[in-house]
């Protein structure tokens, strides 16, 4: 894994590059490491829209959250946790099923083909 | 008696019973200002139960499955239980009942619901160790501690029940679920005389027999005697049986015992009489349920005691209260054969004509009994199948809606236009609890009840025997409420609609489905859905046959989407397949050296395999080569598909087996291993009636017969735990396979998500008889399309795992981490209990609160 430094999207962040943009099939989800072992999950929704949070699913603790379908609710797009199905909005964290939870989100961006998480 | 605000009086309720819960149950609920401080005095040991379902307790021994809500009264202070401790004084001058163990009692308000007591005929050794009743759980207990030792002494064989009515019938499944041959001895000329007829009874007795119940009617028992372990019973005919045990259920008198030594008034023929408001003649002393004769009359139903026990509470309660009368319609599945009879079922009526339909082919018996005009249903008998019972019984006393023969035509209930339309608002269609069709209507449309189980919580209906749900349902659609039965927000189709959709189509990708069909994206229920009904018709429309190719990976739950089962922590289990449970030394230590290797926990598990826990996503396809390699394959323990085929030892080890269960066994599951279901799917053999295999807790369970294989269908465990319905007997290996493979596919086709075996067949208009007229007798013409389905299945089948290793692409997911392959997951870590790894359980992180 590599980490760069970039000054010109949100400032202060730490770009990781993860994978390659193929290596998430359209509808799935991978787990990436970053430098300070966060485990963040990264999604690609069938409208090749990219997306990241952390992988812990807070209701269990367990780092899963790569693993869980992906679909949407009344336009939402969101990651059912695969342990017990609790749902989360992939653009902000949040909850579905219980709005006092959430969980972090990340930046994604693109380049070249590569996939790049920020992390402050 | 009204009292007054301040101090709470006593209510002093003599019998623990069905009704005398009910009583407390309804005066505390309206007594919110607690007036009354109410103090049950119960013979029995144990709180109430529902003595109406106590032969189901003879299915699981478990006592909990009786238990009636709010039994203990736990909670509330004005109530107060002593249990085992019967009333055996009463001073109605003082005011006082006193206890077998001492304990006086004041009361300011006395009911008696003593219930009643079983009869025992005077018969010449009646009394004998080895004669039993059948009315307690006690009872119950004390049967099948007989029948195990009479089994452990000399192979169980035969009971004989005294008393062919609705209870003695009860007793012979009962009997015969403990494994032994029931005889049923009945004086009357027929079974059950008092709620059918003579066509109805010839008909049960002959359906019976089929389920080994041997029927002697129109004779008495002359005499009992007991030689050792054995008994020998003389019957008024000359027969002699040869029997381990005795049960006596020969009708049941009302316990006025204790109400007539303290001066109360009895009716001539048994019961304490009280008037039409349940009042003995003594001040604040009543009675209700079946020790109750209500103006001279007592009834051995349930409903009747409850409308009794309402109509008593009401009045402590300062309203009036006068009993009704009762309905003694009786609808019950009497070892699996139904029975209802309902009004004025012998034709006493004056002019009454009867209408019968008696299809000796299909095995069923109908009886409508009309007016002279033909116009007015007085009532009926339904044998064999009761399913218009709901619709027909409300009506009588009414307009028939059609003509009586046309009612009773095959699926007459619909077609001859009798409905839920057809019913008076004043028509009870709840009898347990009571309720109209007018009450239920009005939950829906005024109080808003869109659902059965909104309609239950309102009104009561459907929450005693359960009888009327069905109705219930038929009411929602008639006023207009739409049940969804839509898979979810994406897909308005319900999943069987789906499954014909793409059978037809052709469509074989979730995306193309959603478009065409469905809005949206999907979600975690359809994806999995689709996905499953996509590899289950695989063969048949040419998906990619593995169940990761392609875009179907995504729509897998996680256990397929990694072909194993994932565990709190994220780790996942490793389960091989192991036919029938019968392995070799070799593979046994292939899979001790993979755990040791990998230091996986093992387990033996229920379904008589062993499964591998704790290895994380990298490592499975390191374990399943070396599985594979040695010639093993996934066990599916993680999919919606054929789990195991549970064996016993059968008749290639075992004294008593009489077919090879365990060869049995190997074959089915190899045969339908794979198969992607609505729900997991278990089935077992055993070789002989003994049933080590636990066959009839299974989907489908097989008992091996001298003359081949019975087949049984619908049992599951968990959360509501059934057992498996005989379907048909005696096949030989060929019919029970072929039945078999009907039976899923027919399964696979048409049940809802997430549903198993047993309530599917239950939603089945017509249930286990449809069932068996179409994969048996091939009622929809669909026989040759189901077949033709499982050979597809069973030739294309491959194993998942081995699938997933020769193909580079697929191997490439089972990575931890895509940016460092093989870096262990942090959150993942292990302790030692018991000398081998288990995980330690996560402290849940901080979660960000919004
Ligand atoms: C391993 C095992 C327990 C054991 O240590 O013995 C087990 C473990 C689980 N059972 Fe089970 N069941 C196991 C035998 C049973 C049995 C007994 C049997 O099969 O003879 C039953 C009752 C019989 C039945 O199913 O009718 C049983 C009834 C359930 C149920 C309730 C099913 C129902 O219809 O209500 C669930 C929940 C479900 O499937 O939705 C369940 C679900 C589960 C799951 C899959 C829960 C989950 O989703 O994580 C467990 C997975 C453990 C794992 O991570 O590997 N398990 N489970 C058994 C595996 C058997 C096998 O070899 O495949
Ligand atoms: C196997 C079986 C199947 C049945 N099936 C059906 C059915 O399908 N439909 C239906 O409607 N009905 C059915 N019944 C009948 C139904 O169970 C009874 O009508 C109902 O239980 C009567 O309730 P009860 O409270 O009046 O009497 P019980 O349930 O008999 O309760 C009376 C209680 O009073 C106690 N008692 C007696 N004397 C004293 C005393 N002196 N002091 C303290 N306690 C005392 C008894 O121990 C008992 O616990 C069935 C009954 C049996 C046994
Ligand atoms: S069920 Fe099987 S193991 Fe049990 S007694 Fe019968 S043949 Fe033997
Ligand atoms: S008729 Fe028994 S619950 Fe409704």
């Amino acid at each position: 894994m590599t980490a760069v430094t970039d000054v010109s999207e949100p400032q202060g962040m730490t770009w990781t590059a993860v994978c390659a943009e193929q290596a998430v099939v359209p509808g799935g989800g991978v787990a990436a490491l970053l430098p300070d072992d966060q485990q963040v999950a990264v999604f690609r929704t069938v409208d090749d829209e990219f997306f990241a949070l952390s992988n812990i699913d807070p209701f269990c603790g367990a780092a899963v959250l790569s693993r869980g379908i992906l679909g949407d609710s009344e336009g939402v797009p969101f990651v059912a946790s695969p342990m017990l199905k609790q749902r989360f909005d992939l653009r902000t964290g949040s909850c579905l099923d219980d709005d006092s939870v959430a969980v972090a989100g990340y930046p994604v961006r693109l380049r070249d083909g590569i996939v790049h998480v920020g992390s402050p | 008696m009204v009292p007054s605000p301040g101090v709470p009086k006593t209510l002093v309720v003599v019998g623990n019973g069905m009704v005398g819960h009910r009583l407390v149950e309804a005066v505390r609920a309206e007594d919110t200002g607690g007036s009354w401080r109410v103090v049950v005095l119960a013979e029995e040991p144990r709180p109430t139960y529902d003595r109406v379902a106590l032969s189901s307790y003879a299915d699981s021994w478990d006592a909990s499955g009786l238990e009636l809500d709010r039994a203990d009264y736990a909670g509330d202070d004005l109530v107060e239980l002593r249990l085992g401790d019967a009333v055996t004084v009463v001073d109605t001058e003082r005011r006082t009942v006193t206890t077998g163990s001492g304990h006086e009692q004041a009361y300011d308000a006395l009911v008696f619901a003593t219930g009643s007591r079983p009869f025992v005929p005077p018969v010449t050794g009646h009394d004998l160790p080895g004669c039993f009743v059948y009315r307690t759980i006690e009872d119950l207990d004390a049967i099948r501690a007989a029948a195990e030792h009479s089994a452990s002494v000399r192979g169980r064989r035969a009971g004989m029940v005294v008393g062919g009515g609705l209870l003695g019938l009860e007793a012979a499944k009962a009997l015969r679920d403990m494994g032994l041959s029931p005889h049923v001895v009945e004086m009357a000329p027929r079974l059950m005389p008092l709620q059918i007829d003579d066509g109805g009874g010839a008909l049960l007795r002959r359906l019976v027999a089929d389920l080994d119940v041997t029927v002697h009617t129109g004779t008495s028992t002359e005499r009992i005697e007991r030689d050792g372990d054995r008994m020998f019973a003389k019957l008024g005919n000359g027969t002699e049986l040869d029997v381990d045990l005795v049960v006596f259920s020969a009708g049941v008198r009302p316990r006025d015992d204790l109400a007539r030594a303290h001066g109360l008034a009895v009716a001539e023929r048994g019961g304490i009489l009280v008037d039409s408001s349940c009042r003995t003649a003594v001040p604040d002393v009543y009675a209700i349920g079946e020790c109750a004769a209500v103006e001279g009359r007592c009834y051995g139903l349930v409903a009747p005691g409850y409308s009794m026990a309402e109509i008593v509470a009401a009045q402590l309660l300062g309203r009036d209260g006068t009993f009704p009368g009762a309905d003694l319609s009786t609808k019950l599945k009497l070892l699996g054969v139904d029975v209802a009879s309902f009004g004025d079922v012998h034709a006493s009526t004056e002019g009454a004509l009867e209408v019968v339909v008696n299809d000796a082919v299909s095995g069923t018996y109908k009886k409508l009994v009309v007016s002279d005009d033909a116009k007015t249903l007085l009532g009926g008998v339904l044998v064999g199948d009761a399913s218009d019972y709901n619709l027909l019984r409300p009506l009588v006393g009414r307009a028939l809606p059609a003509e009586p023969a046309s009612i009773l035509a095959p699926s007459g209930g619909a077609e001859g236009g009798v409905g839920v339309d057809a019913l008076p608002d004043e028509a009870q269609i709840c009898s347990c609890n009571a309720v109209s069709k007018g009450a239920i209507n009005e939950a829906i449309l005024a109080k808003g009840c869109d659902t059965v189980a909104s309609i239950k919580g309102r009104t009561n209906a459907g929450t005693g025997c359960g009888s009327c749900v069905p109705m219930l349902s038929k009411l929602l659609d008639s006023c207009g409420v739409e049940q969804s039965t839509a898979v979810c927000e994406h897909f308005s189709q319900s999943r069987a609609e789906l499954f014909e959709i793409v059978h037809a189509t052709r469509i074989t990708t979730f995306s193309e489905l959603i478009s065409r069909h469905g809005t949206g994206k999907g979600c975690a229920i359809c994806k999995p859905a689709v996905a499953s009904i996509l590899a289950t018709l695989a063969p048949l429309i040419g998906t990619p046959n593995h169940i990761l190719s392609g875009e179907q990976a995504t729509l897998q739950d996680t256990n397929d989407r990694y072909l194993a089962n994932l565990q709190r922590g994220g780790t996942y289990s490793v389960v091989p397949r192991i036919p029938g449970g019968e392995i070799t030394p070799e593979k046994l230590m292939v899979i001790a050296e993979v755990a040791r290797d990998f230091g996986l926990y093992t387990k033996i598990t229920g379904g008589q395999r062993i499964d591998l826990f704790g290895a994380t996503v990298d490592q499975l396809p390191l374990i399943w080569r070396r599985l594979v390699d040695a010639g093993m394959e996934s066990g599916h323990a993680y999919g919606k598909a054929l789990r195991t085929v549970k064996s016993c030892v059968g008749s290639t080890w075992c004294r008593y087996g009489v077919q090879d269960s365990v060869g049995m066994a190997i074959e089915l599951e190899l045969r339908y291993r794979g198969l992607r279901s609505p729900h997991k799917i278990k089935a077992g053999v055993s070789g002989c009636a003994r049933e080590c295999a636990e066959a009839r807790g299974k989907d489908f369970g097989v008992i091996a017969t001298e003359n081949g294989w019975n087949l049984h269908v619908g049992g599951n465990g968990g959360a509501m735990p059934r057992h498996a319905q005989l379907l048909a007997s005696d096949l030989d290996s060929e019919t029970l396979i072929r039945t078999i493979d009907r039976f899923l596919m027919f399964y696979v086709r048409t049940a809802d998500r997430l549903q198993r075996t047993a309530p599917w067949i239950e939603e089945m208009e017509g249930g286990l008889g449809h069932l068996r007229a179409v994969i048996m007798e091939d009622s929809l013409g669909i026989c040759d399309d189901l077949d033709a389905a499982m050979a597809k299945h069973v030739g294309d089948y491959a194993d998942e795992w081995r699938g997933v290793l020769e193909d580079p692409e697929k191997l490439s997911r089972f990575s931890s981490f895509v940016n460092a392959p093989g870096a262990p997951d942090p959150t993942i870590s292990f302790r030692t209990e018991r000398e081998q790894k288990v995980p330690v359980l996560l402290g849940v992180p901080e979660v960000v609160s919004r």
